[in-house]
């Protein structure tokens, strides 16, 4: 077998010059493009959205937008109230955090100060499972097992509501909820623990006086990244929610939230150009925008937690 | 203000673990327990409706405007190509994308822009990159309600998610062992090739194929794009028309008739048992190839 | 274990020549063992801890001071795997048995830890008054309680006009002295302090060796050092350990200048590894 550094003479100096290889000197731009997919799929969304949207805004005013109650784009009245859309939004998504906040945290608390290591380290993999499920399933889920039996329950519930939707979106959220809280309060110095249990504290005050005070915006964090979840989450509220955009708070009748709009739009045929077509542009900036907040808020608090413990 | 105790129990005033300690160590255990029971009964419920519509021919058959003609043929066929397609798209592209920003990025203003762009994409709604995909791929592209604007939708949907999986996984590999491979002789792409990947490998393979079985189920970005939710034949090239699996259960969900219920039911069934296989292989390869490196 | 344990046991008398006589040892422990997993760090410690006054436990890194003082107050069995046999007598009480509760036990024996740690999401004020919020005692006079401990602690004069700050904006020194006032709070006959100073600058150290000082009388001080001339300036009485057991116990003037056991003078004349 022939030496592959053969053809040089060790030592001499060619050695240390020996210019890197064509595909060393390639391969780094190839997998900087590769990176720069993710700017550039970011850019297109934005562009995209702002596209239609511009069009949408040449058409129906901001003050059309922002303050009318009615929103009929798909009739004859045609009416471009947002309320609506973000009322059904709202409502899925706080009977969704009513939910998945006090399972979540609990269940974070339980497993990062009272599970036992091995307990702790098998469970919180088998509850990411249950944010695995399609939410086609869980769709049917709630249209066809939550509805009927809420409305064994609450009387004047609807065979669409904003009640049953919330709730099992909650039990999809809440894996998210206990992953992110418990890495917070997991995260929380045992100095500080001990400093407690030493000052005689109980392990239950212990944990709500100093653990979770101390992981608070971590926690939070874990809420608000669940909450844009839920307000993003389309085909369970779609499926189990109606269809009927209605500015009310009444949780027990039809209604119609943002993401479900889109697809009612997209399930018919609206033909390109129209205002109908740009109506689930405009609707999904303002989507985008509230998860992009929210999304934000939620990395600054994590931030913010993380530099405060460490 | 001291006051000297002495004698016996002065230390044993109240008993060691509290009612309502135990109390919320109950709550507690309760909150672990209600979501997995609560998936439980879904899946039970669920086998119960759809296993008695569960046969070849449902397997075999296009829809049908009779449910208990109708099958999930057209619709199992289109996800296998989907997903198949989106795999060789987004893999190449997020396996790179990791490898750049753990082995070439350095610590600059563009790394970091990158990397808060793509822990912000994970938090975008899927329905979002249907827009993107209506916008960009059907319209501007000119490619229609195809399969491969479907694919490219999806992949672009889970990039994200391959990317961080990836990186993950790179981060664990010790820098020992790059810098033993510098030591040899090795130049930063053989490193990369020969110790870095195959080192990498089962956690990239395991998070790739969770993305990909999160993947399969997704249902609101394909019908943004137009997928087709009634379908009577199989996708012939890249520009076909198609459905999927989860598009077809949905379309059944939102008939008022209870027999096309237990057809989405059986669909589900369907589903959950790919999505099963699939995390089994993703459990069973790890296994595999951390027993191989170590 | 438990077969090496048993021939581990050392009489008193082998070690323990500081006199304290029973009536004025606050806690006496009666060959305590303890160990972590299969690790043993203690091999069977009695000795007595004279009421009011300093003792200073000395020793190389890893010979089980830390989980020596922790068995005091029960803190040991906080770490998880780790066991203990052997009795501790407070006030003649064993804390180990079953009736007794330890956050009674914790209530009576303060700590302070080696690491300044106060509560970050809570104010100097808050800090000094987090052992009622942990008891879940309504307090009264709050105001009056958190300045008599911040004196006591020596620190009131530096952060009087900042009681609303955070605890963690201290610096260490003043950190240290916040989590001796919060010590101090809860009332603790015996305070127990693991290298408290070790984390400091030489002037903050100076600073709490006075305030061990003038706490000397009013409380029982269990202090572990590894700076000898820290133990030679506040304790009454000094242990050396040694791997898992004590070597020797004395008042700390004839430990230091008159050492009954070669290590021990091997040690503190630091011609020992
Ligand atoms: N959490 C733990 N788990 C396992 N072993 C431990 C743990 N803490 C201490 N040990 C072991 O117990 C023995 C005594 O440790 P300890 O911390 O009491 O020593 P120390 O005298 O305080 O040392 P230092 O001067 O370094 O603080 C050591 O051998 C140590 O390795
Ligand atoms: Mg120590």
């Amino acid at each position: 077998m022939r030496n592959p550094a053969g053809k040089r003479e060790p030592g001499s100096q060619a050695d240390l010059r020996l210019p890197r290889s064509f595909v060393e000197r390639g391969i780094g731009s190839v997998l900087l493009v590769c990176a720069a997919v993710s700017v550039v799929v970011t850019i297109g969304i934005i562009l995209t959205l702002l596209k239609e949207t511009i069009g949408f805004f040449q058409r129906v005013s901001f003050k059309e937008f922002f303050f009318d109650t009615q929103w009929t784009p798909l009739f004859s009245n045609k009416h471009f109230g947002i309320w609506p859309l973000i009322a059904g939004t709202a409502l899925t998504s706080f009977f969704a955090m009513l939910t998945a906040i006090p399972l979540g945290l609990m269940s974070a608390v339980y497993l990062s100060e009272y599970a036992p290591e091995r307990i702790r380290k098998a469970l919180k993999p088998s509850l990411e499972v249950l944010a695995g499920i399609p939410t086609v399933v869980y769709g049917y889920f709630a249209l066809t097992f939550v509805t009927p039996l809420l409305q064994k329950v609450i009387p004047g519930l609807a065979g669409f509501n904003a009640i049953s939707p919330g709730i099992v979106m909650g039990i999809m959220i809440t894996p998210i909820v206990a992953s992110l809280s418990e890495d917070a309060i997991y995260s929380v110095p045992l100095s500080l623990r001990e400093a407690a249990l030493a000052l005689g504290g109980s392990r239950l005050r212990t944990t709500f006086r100093v653990v979770i005070p101390t992981a608070f915006s971590g926690i939070v964090a874990s809420f608000i990244l669940g909450m844009s979840r839920a307000i993003g989450e389309t085909m369970i509220v779609t499926i189990a929610a109606g269809q009927q955009p209605r500015f009310t708070l009444d949780p027990r009748v039809p209604i119609e939230t943002m993401t479900a709009y889109i697809v009612q739009v997209s399930l018919g045929d609206t033909p390109h150009g129209t205002i109908e077509y740009s109506t689930i542009f405009a609707v999904g900036m303002l989507l985008f925008l509230i998860t992009l907040v929210f999304n934000l808020i939620a990395h600054f608090m994590k931030k913010r937690f993380l530099r405060g413990v460490l | 203000m001291k006051r000297r105790e002495s004698g016996k129990n002065v230390l044993n005033q109240y008993p060691a673990d509290s009612g309502v300690e135990k109390a919320f160590k109950a709550i507690g255990i309760i909150s672990l327990i209600l979501p997995v029971s609560l998936l439980l009964i879904l899946i039970i419920d669920t086998t119960a409706d759809g296993i008695p519509r569960l046969n070849w021919s449902f397997l075999t058959s296009f829809p049908s405007r009779f449910p208990e003609k109708a099958g999930i043929l057209s619709a199992l066929v289109g996800s296998v190509y989907l997903i198949g397609l989106t795999a060789f798209i987004a893999i190449p592209l997020g396996i790179g994308a990791a490898i750049y920003l753990e082995e070439y990025a350095r610590k600059n203003r563009i790394t970091s822009l990158i990397e808060i762009n793509i822990s912000n994409l994970a938090g975008v709604p899927s329905i979002i990159y249907g827009l993107l995909g209506l916008g960009l791929f059907v319209r501007i592209m000119s490619l229609g309600r195809s399969l491969i604007a479907g694919a490219l939708t999806l992949s672009l949907l889970l990039l994200p998610m391959i990317i961080m999986a990836a990186r993950e996984s790179l981060k664990t590999i010790p820098q020992e062992l790059r810098e033993a491979a510098y030591a040899l002789g090795a130049d930063k792409w053989m490193t990369i090739r020969k110790v870095v990947l195959p080192l990498g490998l089962p956690g990239i393979l395991t998070g790739i194929i969770l993305s990909l079985s999160r993947a399969i189920g997704e249902t609101a970005p394909l019908i943004t794009i137009g997928a087709l939710t009634y379908i009577a034949f199989l996708p012939e090239s890249l520009t076909s028309p198609f459905t999927t699996l989860p598009i077809q259960i949905f379309n059944w969900i939102s008939r008022p008739q209870k027999e096309f219920h237990v057809n989405a039911a059986a669909g589900i069934l369907v589903l959950l048992i790919i999505m099963l296989l699939m995390n089994a292989l993703a459990i069973w390869l790890r296994i595999r190839l951390q027993k191989r490196n170590v | 274990m438990n077969k090496n344990m048993e021939e581990h046991y050392r009489s008193p008398r082998e070690f323990d020549f500081s006199g304290i006589k029973p009536e004025e040892a606050i806690i006496t422990t009666d060959n305590v063992q303890a160990w972590f997993h299969k690790t043993i760090a203690l091999k069977g410690i009695s000795l007595p801890i004279a009421r009011g006054k300093v003792t200073a436990i000395i020793g190389p890194s890893g010979c089980g001071k830390s989980t020596f003082i922790r068995t005091l107050n029960r803190m040991h069995e906080v770490v998880p795997g780790a066991g203990l046999r052997g009795r501790v007598l407070f006030e003649g009480q064993d804390i180990y048995s079953p009736e007794v509760n330890p956050i009674v036990v914790r209530k009576k024996i303060g700590m302070v830890f080696q690491k300044p740690n106060p509560f970050p999401m809570m104010s100097i004020r808050q800090n000094v008054a987090s052992g009622f919020l942990l008891q879940g005692i309504r307090s009264d006079h709050l105001d009056e309680k958190v300045e008599y401990y911040l004196r006591q602690a020596a620190l009131w004069d530096e952060v009087k006009d900042d009681l609303g700050k955070p605890g963690s904006s201290l610096s260490g020194g003043q950190q240290q002295r916040l989590c001796i006032a919060r010590a101090l709070a809860i009332e603790p006959s015996v305070l127990l302090m693991d290298e408290p100073c070790s984390a400091l600058d030489p002037i903050a150290t100076a600073r709490i060796e006075d305030l061990i000082h003038s706490l000397r009388g009013r409380y029982t001080i269990v202090i572990v050092t590894h700076n000898m001339q820290q133990a030679a300036r506040v304790a009454d009485y000094t242990a050396f350990f040694y791997l898992g057991e004590v070597i020797e116990y004395n008042r700390t003037d004839t430990l230091f200048k008159n050492p009954a056991n070669k290590q021990t003078e091997d040690y503190i004349t630091g011609r020992f590894g």
